[in-house]
């Protein structure tokens, strides 16, 4: 069913209790950290974090950009491989059997662990390293859930396109990518937050600054705690935006596809 | 009822010769769903293929649909080989699932077919407009499967199937999946559908009262091996004269009692009691 316009009272029914919960458990913080005079290097509070935040604005959003750039291009060619080589080893057998062990061990590695020698692969001044654990880390749920939904054509949907006497690109088109495309968006959802998070966990083993993840590292080794959390929270929206991107899109194209 | 006037008029809508299917499970042992079965079908004829599970009338009609091949035997449709009769598709068929595509609307899937074959657009349109009013969802054209009922979305399936004015229709328990009373509102059209379209039909069901209700000849078969047991002509006359008061007739449940008297009773055993369901 398509869903009706969002109602004025239903958002603010839906949206309201956790909007509260947000703000209690903030001033809640914020309390504690003043009752209890926890240290700054501790737990900085809210308010303090606040302030950092606005005063640094530009060099978080710098931040942001760094490391969402890298994390984007990982993601965009992370994901177009992904889902080139799932349709690849879901036409031929023999490419799926001889390419899971490959990608299955892809999937156990911790890819961010892979860092370091990129840097000395590409250099320690390029983004290069970053860009490439964050593909990494995109394509294995992106191949998986890709090759996992071109498998879910149902037998009645192919006798179908027998009885059409339809070719194999014809029934590729009418069914089995439009079957795949809600495990291909699941997979981009889970993707895009893990490209960020790999992006930015990359930049602790070496590269060039400017990204998050080294102005947090820097942030906190120069006993600037506040501006540390200021970067953590760029990173949470950073994280938020990639997540709400893919999500938003999933909608888009499954509204327009499944009704 | 030369429909197509620039074929050969073949004598038979669907000629089955001989055909067994065996199906080769794993540790050897071979399940033979079909033995020997050999069966025709007139132009225009509707004929019902009957009887428990297991007794290959799935496996039947899948063969004269190509959607299988027989292990031994031949199918020929309209006089030709199954294989090219799909290729030219010169049946509709429609199965127990609708089996519609869950992204397109109605107008859309009963479309598909014609689209798949290079159709154009505006007759497509109007092809799909004129066998939505047949089917009766004129109001539904832009609606998609999952906002429509169980019955609906066969209705569709059933629109679909008749898309390219098919000469043979094959319909393996299209309304297996619907209550009772939407079964009998959908057997009343079909029989109305099928007295407009002249089509020939093959019809796989369970249903005693279906089977008598819609067909001109029932072919009841018994299970393990698949084979047919016999064959009965129903003649409850003109399809365009059955209507809802037949269900009613003496005639009607003559024929239902005679099935299930062919279904039951009377195996070369004459063992009545351990029928087989």
């Amino acid at each position: 069913m398509r869903p009706g316009p969002i109602s004025g009272a239903g958002l603010a029914r839906t949206a309201l209790p956790p909007v509260l919960l947000g703000v209690a458990a903030v001033l809640l913080w914020q309390w504690a950290v003043v009752a209890f005079e926890i240290k700054s290097f501790i737990l900085p509070g809210p308010f303090l974090i606040g302030e950092e935040f606005a005063a640094n604005l530009q060099n978080v959003v710098n931040g942001m950009t760094v490391t969402g750039r890298n994390a984007l291009i990982g993601l965009l060619v992370g994901a177009v491989l992904g889902i080139l080589a799932a349709i690849v080893a879901a036409l031929l057998r023999t490419v799926d059997e001889m390419g899971a062990p490959i990608v299955a061990s892809i999937a156990v590695v911790p890819i961010v662990a892979l860092a370091p020698v990129l840097y000395t692969m590409f250099g320690a001044g390029a983004e290069t390293a970053r860009q490439i654990v964050a593909g990494l880390a995109v394509f294995v749920p992106v191949y998986f859930n890709t090759l996992k939904g071109l498998r879910q054509v149902r037998p009645v949907h192919r006798d179908l396109m027998r009885s059409y006497a339809a070719t194999s690109w014809q029934a590729t088109k009418t069914v089995t990518l439009p079957t795949a495309l809600p495990f291909v968006f699941t997979g981009l959802r889970i993707a895009s937050s893990l490209a960020v998070i790999s992006a930015l966990i990359a930049e602790y083993f070496g590269g060039p600054v400017g990204g998050l993840g080294k102005s947090i590292t820097s942030s906190a080794s120069g006993s600037n705690y506040g501006l540390a959390w200021a970067y953590v929270l760029g990173s949470i929206l950073l994280g938020l935006l990639f997540y709400a991107a893919a999500l938003g899109l999933e909608k888009l194209v499954s509204r327009r596809t499944s009704g | 009822m030369n429909n197509h006037p620039a074929q050969p008029d073949p004598a038979l809508a669907v000629e089955v010769t001989g055909v067994s299917r065996v199906f080769t499970v794993r540790k050897g042992a071979d399940v033979t769903a079909l033995d020997n079965v050999s069966l025709t079908v007139a132009p225009g004829e509707f004929v019902s293929l009957i009887g428990p599970s297991g007794c290959g009338k799935s496996t039947l009609l899948r063969l004269i649909a190509d959607l299988d091949t027989p292990t031994a035997g031949e199918i020929k449709v309209f006089g030709k080989a199954a294989r090219q009769a799909r290729i030219d598709q010169d049946y509709g068929i429609a199965f127990q699932q609708a089996g519609l595509l869950p992204w397109r609307t109605v107008a859309g899937n009963i479309e598909l077919p014609l689209e798949l074959h290079g159709t154009s657009r505006p007759v497509r349109r109007a092809r799909a407009a004129d066998l939505i009013a047949l089917v009766g969802l004129s109001d539904f054209a832009d609606k998609y499967p999952d906002q429509l009922s169980g019955g609906m979305q066969q209705r569709v399936a059933i629109a679909r199937s008749l898309a390219e004015s098919p000469s043979l229709l094959l319909m393996d328990e299209p309304f297996g999946a619907l209550d009772e009373m939407t079964r009998e509102r959908m057997q009343n059209e079909l029989v109305r559908i099928c007295a407009e379209t002249r089509a020939a039909v093959v019809f796989v069901t369970h249903s005693i009262p279906e089977a008598v209700f819609l067909s001109d000849r029932v072919v009841v078969m018994s299970p393990r091996p698949g084979r047919i047991r016999d064959v009965l002509s129903v003649s409850l006359g003109d399809q365009a004269q059955r209507g809802e008061n037949l269900r009613e007739d003496e005639s009607f449940f003559q024929g239902v009692s005679r099935v299930r008297e062919l279904l039951h009773g009377e195996a070369p055993a004459g063992a009545r009691g351990v029928e087989t369901r």
